[in-house]
């Protein structure tokens, strides 16, 4: 118990460091203060200067940051800058979306990427594996941008973009694992007393690589959400990843210092998860 | 698997010498505008037809060849080496170290690093030379992406920390660096080699994507990832293969590098 | 006898179902982003001024066939001689949508809430020609005079901006006298509108407009997947398309796509002359010489622009007025001939000698400078790429930087570190009083070297003092010719270095009636009253 709430502490330290990081980031990008309306040549110099006032009000990171989380623990994230919309509504709407798109894709990625890569190194043959490695290197070299059209033009879900990008990063980790694992003298040996090479994948693979395997889990969260950017914005899918690119591209500092939040916890609760899993997977193996 | 590797080392030998030759090879310069034959097919003048302002896509190709083949090993070796040192030196050290180091590293992983590149944008004089913003972004991305593989490269660490040879090694007197370079980190081969292979296209594409920012490869000085953007519309959409070129040039490449650095392990 | 019962059967029915073909229907198209208000007065994007237009009740509208104002809710009005005030006659017995009572009282209220200077309203600095408020005096249920504090030339047709909003109703801004009215709005999704029940407007034959029921504006970014689902039917119009998607759709559907001729928009570069703009002091002098300007100009192929940028779909312009803008075009301007020749001599005019291939300044400096313009914007991109090779020809060296618009916006307005911008210019108005802020030097737009405290050349005073003329001037033709001489200037001067007029290109589908797609925004639904759709095919979810 006490280990979870040190662990919870340190989750809301890192969520607050990081808030404030993003917060300077994002003030010190060039093109922070301005808005596109100034170049409304209809507005007059009061106008003109209104709206500089309007966008001077955040300038003061740390002040806005303060005053941002005075309002975030009450649950008020603040108001979108680009959207004129609560940023919690926002979230609250988008966030199921990403979550089903990201979530679909992992799982859609890791079962080609484990399949193959298992397919690849039990078959002990070059041309499998050449040919698995030019399969992935494929999509690895595929744009998430073009993925993520192809599938829209084909009538395709767009978890399966997801899953494309994902897939190739999850089997070369793997299948660069288990071949160092199969190349170990134990598993020669099991080989060589006829064991099966699903006991021997099961036995004596998986508890050497797992926890690393479990490691690439977490971060293919990472990566998910990621590739969901580009593939949210190009398809037109209203979530997190689209919210994300319109922040940024206006410089909208309440919602990109929620995004923020919402990431890095997103993160930890990926990496922790996957450490954690390590962990009792380390137990069970020894 | 040895003819594997030696048909992968041919394929990378033939691409970087046609790459330093694109000088001699290429029929025209990069740069040049054939205005009157602007997205024109393939022809005996043009080999893979040329882009939207008339440009010879094979010279194109050649010469961002150059661009893409440099930077992004390069870059991709940065980035596999700040993950080796963060990643590695936490998961051996393990306590306070590691748990410091890997919330380090899931705070980059959340960071809208965008905002950084932006800024260094701004830093930069607007007269700076193609190659030389093209290259403070690929510097960029090898410095910024080291943070998800240290991630496994630190739990990979952890599990040889407590390994049989590490103890027997430690047992003889071996120690701190010496324990952690010789006996430790050429056992995390397989995941630095995942590393370095995935991150060569990621960061090839992601040049390409800031573009969008201002960073990457200037005009009219051509990237492979400026050369995939092209396909990035619903206009290319038509039987034109000769536009995937640069595609097939890069899972070629990256294929190379894979085969070529896998340890030569396991095939009967 | 047979044929004559079949004719006197058939002919009916006939008429009957080209009557219901006229009637009904949803018309499909998207919005590129979700409308950042509904507040008609406070209007100032393109998604929030596509529902403006579609369901707000204007007193005067300008036909965007015609480019006249024509009588909307005003049966009739009448400008003052001074320009100062405007009296409108309104039509009797109209309702807003939800059964609110039109009359004066609302014009009144709605010229207050605009005219407010907190509002900060775009529409209502349209009007503000100086200090002072409007008044407003409701002389009857159906007659109104306004007058403003100082002459607004051509305010007639600025009222086609202003949707005149209910005093009384609960309903708010949601309550208008246009053909539609909102019926719901979902986020990132769709704008659905409704027809109103309670419109004033029939057609000829006594039927009340619109002949649509609806019209639903989905929430699409993307222009391939708008490209998309025209051709796969799911949207009825793309009201404004790119060359490369108009070329890739005529090659498949020429029947569908249409080209109006030259739009209202153009495409230009200008120098940055900012006095303290951090550039260099030599590259400054070289900027505010008018023969370098005008060389530079000479030095760009506007004519491969237009073929190669474009597909054709442009035409070289010559001065802040498109061709498209019928009385206020002037006719004599012409767009600069490319002849790097002419343009060298210009520069050798100035001191500027070519030694090698490397154009060097008296100083000795090699000339190079940068232009900015947004990444993302391929024909932008191009354009600037091609430039790049033009000026190359005659020894100088231009390097392109793609900036994300913030960044470019930044530069251009606060901290003007930028030497050259490549940028477009939307326009919407027709009278080029709406463009003072671009033209007078003391202004926030006036790109080039915005507020000066007095003109810094005595070409940019004669400009000031010529749109301060025709702003104050009620004989158009006086107006006209004030005008005329600052587009003279302009091309003399090239303060911008116009380099097209991109043609207004829009794409309909078959089963729309009565689509006549024109130059002025919006282009494909600017009659959207009589506008009625055919056979749709099936929607996909």
């Amino acid at each position: 118990m006490g280990k979870l709430i040190r662990r919870a502490a340190a989750m809301a330290a890192i969520v607050v460091v990081g808030g404030l990081l993003s917060a300077t980031l994002v003030r010190l990008a060039p093109g922070f203060d301005v808005d596109e309306q100034q170049l409304d040549w209809r507005l007059n110099s009061d106008s003109v200067e209104a709206l500089r006032q309007a966008h001077s009000q955040d300038r003061n990171v740390t002040a806005f940051y303060l005053h941002y989380l005075t309002r975030a623990v009450r649950g008020d994230f603040g108001q979108s800058r680009t959207l004129h919309r609560p940023v919690r509504e926002l979230l609250a709407q988008r966030l199921p979306v990403t979550t089903r798109l990201a979530g679909l894709g992992l799982l859609a990625g890791w079962l080609c990427a484990v399949l193959l890569a298992v397919g690849a190194t039990m078959a002990r043959r070059a041309a499998c594996d050449v040919a698995a490695t030019l399969l992935s290197g494929i999509f690895l070299s595929v744009p998430a941008a073009v993925l993520a059209l192809l599938f829209t033009f084909a009538d395709a879900p767009a978890y399966l973009a997801i899953a494309l990008v994902v897939f190739p990063k999850v089997f070369s980790y793997t299948r660069n694992l288990l071949a160092k694992s199969y190349a170990s003298p134990h598993l020669v040996t099991a080989y060589a007393k006829g064991i099966s090479p699903v006991r021997i994948l099961i036995w004596h693979v998986l508890p050497v690589v797992g926890t690393q395997l479990l490691a690439v889990a977490g971060i293919s969260v990472s990566i998910a959400l990621g590739a969901a950017v580009p593939v949210e914005a190009l398809c037109g899918i209203a979530g997190i990843g689209q919210l994300a690119w319109q922040a940024a591209l206006g410089r909208d500092l309440p919602l990109l210092v929620n995004l923020t939040a919402l990431v890095t916890v997103i993160t930890l609760a990926a990496n922790w998860g996957s450490e954690f899993a390590g962990q009792r997977f380390r137990t069970v193996a020894a | 698997m040895k003819r594997t590797r030696q048909i992968g080392w041919l394929l990378l030998s033939l691409i970087t010498l046609a790459a330093l030759g694109a000088g001699v090879w290429a029929p025209a310069d990069y740069a040049t505008q054939f205005r009157e034959m602007p997205n024109s097919p393939p022809s005996h003048q043009h080999l893979l037809g040329t882009d939207e302002l008339g440009r010879d896509r094979f010279s194109r190709v050649l010469y961002g060849t150059r661009v893409s083949l440099l930077m992004a090993p390069a870059a991709a070796l940065l980035s596999t080496l700040l993950a080796t040192l963060v990643g590695g030196i936490a998961g051996y050290l393990d306590g306070w170290w590691e748990r410091a180091a890997m919330g380090v590293a899931d705070l980059f992983l959340s960071m809208p690093w965008l905002f950084l590149l932006l800024a260094v944008r701004a830093m930069l004089p607007l007269n700076v030379a193609p190659i030389t913003s093209v290259a403070v972004t690929f510097l960029l991305l090898g410095l910024l992406g080291w943070a998800a593989s240290a991630r496994v490269l630190c739990a990979g660490a952890r599990d040889l920390r407590n390994s049989d040879f590490v103890l027997q090694a430690r047992a003889s007197g071996v120690r701190g660096l010496r324990l952690l370079a010789i006996h430790v980190v050429p056992n995390l081969k397989p995941v630095l080699l995942a590393q370095f292979w995935i991150s060569i296209p990621v960061f090839i594409i992601s040049e390409a994507n800031l573009g969008i920012l201002g960073l990457g490869v200037a005009e009219p000085l051509p990237s492979w990832g400026s050369l995939l953007r092209e396909l990035e519309s619903f206009t290319s959409f038509g039987f034109e293969a000769w536009k995937l070129v640069p595609l097939v040039l890069l899972v070629l490449v990256v294929s190379s590098f894979q085969i070529v650095l896998s340890a030569d392990e396991g095939y009967a | 006898m047979k044929h004559r019962l079949l004719v006197a059967i058939l002919f009916p029915l006939l008429a009957l179902s080209s009557a219901f073909a006229q009637a009904g229907g949803e018309l499909r198209f998207y919005l590129h982003s979700d409308p950042k208000t509904f507040d008609p007065l406070l209007v100032d994007d393109d998604a929030s001024e596509a529902i403006r237009y579609l369901t707000g009740g204007v007193l005067v509208r300008v036909n965007r066939r015609t480019q006249q104002a024509e009588p909307e809710l005003a049966t009739s009005w009448m400008t003052a001689r001074d320009d100062r005030s405007i009296t409108f006659n309104l039509r009797e017995h109209l309702y807003y949508s939800d059964g609110t009572p039109f009359s004066a009282d609302d014009v009144a209220y709605t010229m207050q809430r605009l005219m407010d200077p907190a509002l900060h309203s775009p529409t209502g600095d349209s009007f503000r020609s100086g200090a002072g408020a409007v008044r407003t005096h409701v002389d009857s249920p159906t007659r109104i005079t306004i007058t403003f504090p100082a002459p607004v030339v051509g305010m007639d047709k600025l009222f086609d901006q202003v949707a005149i909003v209910s005093s009384h109703s609960q309903n708010k801004e949601r309550a208008v006298l246009g053909p539609f009215y909102v019926a719901d709005y979902r986020p990132d999704s769709y704008v659905l509108l409704k027809r109103n029940p309670n419109y004033w407007r029939r057609d000829a034959a006594g039927r009340q407009l619109p002949y649509l029921d609806s019209v639903r504006l989905g929430i699409q970014p993307n222009r391939d997947i708008e490209m998309m689902n025209f051709r796969r039917g799911e949207i009825d119009l793309i009201n404004w398309l790119d060359s490369e998607y108009f070329d890739r759709l005529a090659s498949l559907a020429p029947s569908l796509v249409h080209d109006a001729g030259p739009g209202l928009d153009s495409e230009q570069m200008w120098f940055n002359q900012v006095a303290n703009a951090p550039i260099p002091a030599y590259k400054r002098e070289w900027f505010r010489s008018t023969n370098f300007r005008r060389s530079v100009s000479e030095a760009i192929n506007r004519a491969d622009l237009c073929r190669v940028v474009y597909g054709g779909h442009a035409q070289p312009a010559a001065g802040p007025v498109s061709p498209a803008n019928k009385f206020w075009f002037d006719a004599k301007l012409h767009p600069p001939a490319y002849g790097p020749t002419s343009a060298l001599r210009l520069l050798q005019q100035e001191g500027f000698q070519l030694q090698g291939s490397t154009l060097r300044d008296r100083q000795g400096n090699a000339v190079e400078f940068s232009i900015i313009t947004n990444a993302g914007n391929k024909p932008r991109e191009r354009m600037a790429t091609m430039i790049q090779q033009d000026l190359g020809k005659i020894g100088i060296s231009v390097h392109v930087v793609t900036l994300d618009f913030a960044s470019l916006l930044e530069r251009i307005t606060e901290s003007h570190n930028y030497e050259a911008a490549l940028l477009g210019m939307v326009n919407t108005e027709l009278d080029p009083n709406t463009q003072l802020n671009i033209w007078l030097s003391s202004s926030e737009n006036h790109q080039w070297n915005p507020r000066q405290k007095s003109p810094e050349t005595p070409w940019e005073a004669e400009i000031d003092s010529l749109m301060k003329q025709q702003a104050s001037s009620l004989d158009p033709a006086r107006r006209k010719a004030c005008f005329d001489r600052v587009q003279e200037i302009v091309v003399e001067q090239q303060p911008f270095i116009y380099l097209v007029n991109k043609n207004a290109l829009s794409a309909v589908a078959a089963s729309v009636a009565n689509a006549s797609p024109v130059v002025l925004r919006p282009q494909t639904y600017w009659n959207i009253e009589t506008l009625s759709v055919g056979v749709q095919t099936a929607r996909k979810h």
